[in-house]
C-alpha cells in the first residue's frame, strides 16, 4: 500500500466526511426572530450559554451569509412570503430550525392570520418544543443538527434529492408504526 | 364640562350621555357626527384625537338599539386634560361614516385600521387602504360573524420544498 509510507501527522478520510465536519462545526445562523423565542435566541448567543462553543456564534442578518435559519416565534400569513424569500436567498447547503411551539405548530395562536406551523410552507430539519424553549434546548437542537449533517450530508448537497425528504411531517399523515426505515447512515 | 354636554344635547340631539368611572361619554347620531366633532375641536379645545376604534355588538347579550357597530372616538383637550368619548352607531348596510382626517391628521391610520378590521368605510378619507392585513385579504376579521380560524387564508400560500431551493 502506498499509505504505508505516510508520516504520522497525515490523516486519511473521505472528502465528504471532511466537508461535513467543516460544515457542522461552522454553522452561521440567520435569526428570524419574530416573538419571545427571539429573546431566548439572544440568550443563546450571549456569554452565559455561549453558542460559540459549538461553532454557531456568528449571527448574520443577511441571508446570503447564512446557512442555518432559526425561525423563532410565530409567523403570520403576511410574514410567510418574507420568510420564504429569505429562505430562498440563502445558499445551499442550508438547514432550518423551527424554534418553539408557535413556529412549529402555531402554538396557542389558532387564529385566522397565524400560520399553523412553518413546515407547511418551508422545509424544516429540527423542531424545538417549548414556549419558549430554554437555550439548552436550542443547544441540543444544534447538536442534533450537527449529528444530522455528519450522518447525511453530501459534498454537493444531493442528500436533499431523496424523495422521502419532501414528504409532509409524520405527525400529520401516518401512524408511527408505518414509518419507513430511517435514511441509511454512511 | 356639564354645560358643554348640555349645549351638545341641545344643538346636536345626543342619543345618550352618561358618565362611567369618571369618563364622560356621549352618543351621537351618525348624521351629526362630523359636525359635533368639528365643534368639539374648534370650540371646546379637544385638540387631540387619541383613538378611533370600533365594537361589534352582534353577539352582545343586550345589544344597543342604534346599530350593530359602535364607533368610538376618544378625545383629549391637552390644555385642560379633559377627556371625552364620542360614540356613534351603524349597521352593515349603513357602514359609511364621514372621515375626520380633515380635523385630526391622526385619524388617518386609525380609520384605516377600523376599515381593515370591521369594514366601515370612511367617506372623504384620503387613502383608505388596508393597514395591517395583506392587500389581497377580502374579509374584515374582527366582525363577530367572521370565524376565529379564518376562511382558509392562512393555508392559502405557496409551498417551498427542498427541490425548489
Amino acid at each position: 500500500m502506498a499509505l504505508a509510507g505516510l508520516p504520522n501527522n497525515v490523516l486519511i478520510t473521505k472528502l465528504e466526511a471532511l466537508v461535513n465536519w467543516c460544515r457542522k462545526n461552522s454553522l452561521w445562523p440567520m435569526p428570524f426572530a419574530t416573538a419571545c423565542c427571539g429573546i431566548e435566541l439572544m440568550a443563546l448567543g450571549a456569554s452565559r450559554y455561549d453558542v460559540a462553543r459549538f461553532g454557531a456564534e456568528v449571527f448574520r442578518f443577511s441571508p446570503r451569509q447564512c446557512d442555518l435559519m432559526i425561525v423563532a416565534g410565530r409567523v403570520v400569513m403576511k410574514m410567510m412570503p418574507v420568510l420564504q424569500r429569505i429562505w430562498q436567498q440563502m445558499h445551499e447547503p442550508k438547514w432550518c430550525i423551527s424554534m418553539g411551539a408557535c413556529a412549529s405548530t402555531g402554538g396557542v395562536f389558532d387564529t385566522y392570520s397565524v400560520v399553523q406551523g412553518i413546515d407547511r410552507f418551508i422545509p424544516v430539519d429540527i423542531y424545538v418544543p417549548g414556549c419558549p424553549p430554554r437555550p439548552e434546548q436550542l443547544i441540543q437542537a444544534i447538536l442534533d443538527l450537527q449529528a444530522k449533517i455528519e450522518r447525511e450530508g453530501t459534498l454537493f448537497g444531493r442528500e436533499f434529492d431523496d424523495p422521502r425528504r419532501n414528504l409532509p411531517p409524520w405527525a400529520l399523515v401516518e401512524e408511527p408504526g408505518n414509518r419507513p426505515p430511517p435514511l441509511e447512515s454512511k | 364640562m356639564s354645560s358643554t354636554v348640555r349645549y351638545l344635547q341641545e344643538v346636536f340631539g345626543l342619543l345618550e350621555e352618561y358618565e362611567f368611572r369618571g369618563q364622560r361619554q356621549v352618543v351621537v347620531p351618525r348624521e351629526k357626527l362630523f359636525e359635533l366633532l368639528k365643534f368639539l375641536k374648534e370650540t371646546c379645545g379637544f385638540d387631540m384625537l387619541v383613538d378611533v376604534t370600533c365594537v361589534d355588538y352582534l353577539t352582545y347579550p343586550c345589544p344597543p338599539r342604534w346599530g350593530r357597530f359602535g364607533l368610538v372616538y376618544n378625545l383629549l383637550a391637552t390644555e385642560t386634560g379633559e377627556r371625552l368619548i364620542v360614540r356613534t352607531f351603524c349597521d352593515v348596510e349603513t357602514a359609511v361614516v364621514p372621515s375626520v382626517v380633515p380635523l385630526w391628521e391622526a385619524a388617518n391610520w386609525l380609520e384605516r385600521e377600523v376599515w381593515d378590521m370591521f369594514g366601515i368605510r370612511f367617506e372623504g378619507h384620503p387613502d383608505l387602504r388596508r393597514i395591517l392585513l395583506p392587500e389581497e385579504f377580502t374579509d374584515h376579521p374582527l366582525r363577530k360573524d367572521y370565524p376565529l380560524q379564518g376562511k382558509g387564508e392562512r393555508h392559502n400560500l405557496p409551498v417551498i420544498t427542498r427541490a425548489e431551493g
